[in-house]
C-alpha cells in the first residue's frame, strides 16, 4: 500500500502533469504565471483547496451520491462543493493570517474556476482511488501544477526581455515556451 | 436584422473567444488532437452556451447580486450534465475521446464570461445569439487546430488518411508540446493576418 501510494504523488507529480499533460488549470497557468512570487502563492493555495477538495468529494461520492444512487448530479454537486470550499477557504486565510489574505487576493476566488480542481475530484472518482490514494492524488496533482507553474514564470521573466518578431508576441511566444517546456516533460514518461 | 447579424459575427469574428479573448484553454489544448473531437467539443460546448445564456438572461432580474455566481455555476453545471449524459447515450466514441472534458465545459471560462459580460445584462433573444456566435467562433477555432494537430500528427484528417504511406507521422503534434506548440503558431498567424488587414484598410481609408 505504501509503495502504490508513493506511485500515485510520483506519476500525479512528475509522469502525468496536470498543466504539461493534461492540460488542466491551463488559465490559470497561462493568466498567473507573470511573476515567480505570485506563481508560488497561486501553487500553494491550489494545492490546499485540490488536497481539501479531493477528501470532501471522496465522502460525497461514496456516501451520498452512490448511496441515492444520484450518480448523474455529480458534476452538479462536485462543482458547488468546490465553490464553497473556496469561499470557506477564503474567509479561513482571511481571519486566520491577514497577510497571506492580502497576497494572494484576487486568485482565491479564482481556484473556483481552475479546471484542474474540479478535474481531480472527477479523476479520483473515475480511477478508483480510495479515500488515501484520492488524496495523496490530488495533493500530488497541485504539486505538480505548482512545479510546473513556477518554473513557467522563471521562463517568463526571462522572455519579458527577448526580442520577438511583432506577430509572435504577447500570447504566441508564451505558448510555444510551455510548448517546449512540456516536451521536457515528456522524459518523465518513461519513469514508472 | 441587422443587429442580430451584428451579434453573431462579433462571436465568430471580432471577438472570436479563442483567438481574440484567449479564454477556455484547457479544452482548446487538450481535446485538438483530432478534427472530430474538436467539432464534438466545439459544437457540445455551443449547445450549453446558448442553453445558458438564455436562462441566466431570463433569471437575471430576479437573482441577487450576491448569490449569482453560485447561480450561474448550477444553470450551467445542469445542461453539461445535459450534454454529457446525451453524448453517453447517442455517441459513445465521442464521449469516451473527449472524457473528462465534458464535465470540465463546467469551468469553460468562455460560458462564465459570457454569462457574466452579456447575458446578465442583455435580453433573451440577443443572449441566445451571442451564445451562438461565441460557441460558433469557438468551434471554428478548435476544427482549424485540430485539423492542423490531426494532419501533421496522423497524417489523416476526419479519421480519413489524406497524405498516404509515405508521409512518416510526426506524433508530436498529437502529444501534448504539439498542442501548445500548434496553438501558439496559429495564434501568431491570425495575428499577422489581422495586422495586415488592418495595414490595407488604412491604406485604402
Amino acid at each position: 500500500m505504501g509503495d502504490n501510494l508513493f506511485i500515485i504523488l510520483l506519476s500525479s507529480i512528475l509522469v502525468n502533469n496536470f498543466v504539461m499533460n493534461k492540460f488542466l488549470g491551463c488559465c490559470p497557468f497561462l493568466g498567473v504565471s507573470k511573476k515567480v512570487s505570485t506563481a508560488m502563492g497561486m501553487g500553494l493555495a491550489v494545492t490546499f483547496v485540490m488536497g481539501v477538495a479531493s477528501l470532501v468529494t471522496y465522502f460525497i461520492q461514496v456516501y451520498l451520491l452512490d448511496t441515492l444512487k444520484l450518480g448523474y448530479l455529480q458534476t452538479i454537486a462536485f462543482i458547488l462543493v468546490i465553490a464553497v470550499l473556496v469561499q470557506l477557504v477564503e474567509m479561513v486565510i482571511k481571519r486566520m493570517s491577514p497577510s497571506l489574505y492580502k497576497a494572494l487576493g484576487v486568485y482565491l476566488p479564482l481556484i473556483t474556476t481552475n479546471c484542474a480542481v474540479l478535474g481531480v475530484t472527477i479523476l479520483n472518482i473515475t480511477e478508483g482511488y480510495s479515500l488515501l490514494g484520492s488524496v495523496v492524488n490530488g495533493i500530488g496533482s497541485a504539486l505538480g501544477f505548482t512545479l510546473a507553474i513556477v518554473l513557467f514564470a522563471g521562463v517568463r521573466e526571462r522572455l519579458e526581455d527577448s526580442k520577438i518578431p511583432k506577430a509572435f508576441q504577447g500570447f504566441p511566444s508564451t505558448l510555444i515556451a510551455a510548448g517546449l517546456m512540456s516536451m521536457a516533460f515528456l522524459g518523465f514518461q518513461g519513469l514508472i | 436584422m441587422n443587429k442580430f447579424k451584428k451579434i453573431v459575427l462579433n462571436g465568430i469574428i471580432t471577438e472570436n473567444p479563442t483567438f481574440r479573448l484567449v479564454l477556455g484553454m484547457c479544452p482548446t489544448l487538450a481535446v485538438t488532437t483530432a478534427a472530430v473531437n474538436g467539432l464534438g467539443m466545439g459544437l457540445a460546448t455551443t449547445f450549453v452556451l446558448i442553453c445558458s445564456n438564455l436562462v441566466i438572461s431570463l433569471i437575471r432580474n430576479f437573482v441577487p447580486d450576491k448569490v449569482r455566481i453560485p447561480a450561474y455555476i448550477v444553470v450551467i453545471a445542469t445542461f453539461v450534465t445535459m450534454v454529457d449524459l446525451f453524448l453517453k447515450a447517442f455517441l459513445p466514441d465521442l464521449s469516451e475521446s473527449l472524457g473528462l472534458f465534458i464535465p470540465l465545459i463546467v469551468v469553460n471560462c468562455i460560458i462564465f464570461a459570457r454569462a457574466e459580460a452579456f447575458a446578465s445584462k442583455n435580453p433573451p433573444l440577443d443572449s441566445m445569439l451571442d451564445g451562438l456566435g461565441m460557441g460558433l467562433g469557438f468551434t471554428c477555432a478548435l476544427t482549424i487546430i485540430s485539423c492542423v494537430r490531426e494532419l501533421l500528427g496522423s497524417g489523416c484528417l476526419f479519421g480519413v488518411d489524406l497524405l498516404g504511406p509515405s508521409y512518416p507521422p510526426a506524433l508530436i503534434f498529437v502529444l501534448a508540446p504539439g498542442g501548445f506548440i500548434t496553438l501558439g503558431l496559429v495564434l501568431a498567424a491570425v495575428n499577422k493576418l489581422l495586422s495586415l488587414r488592418r495595414k490595407k484598410s488604412e491604406g485604402v481609408a
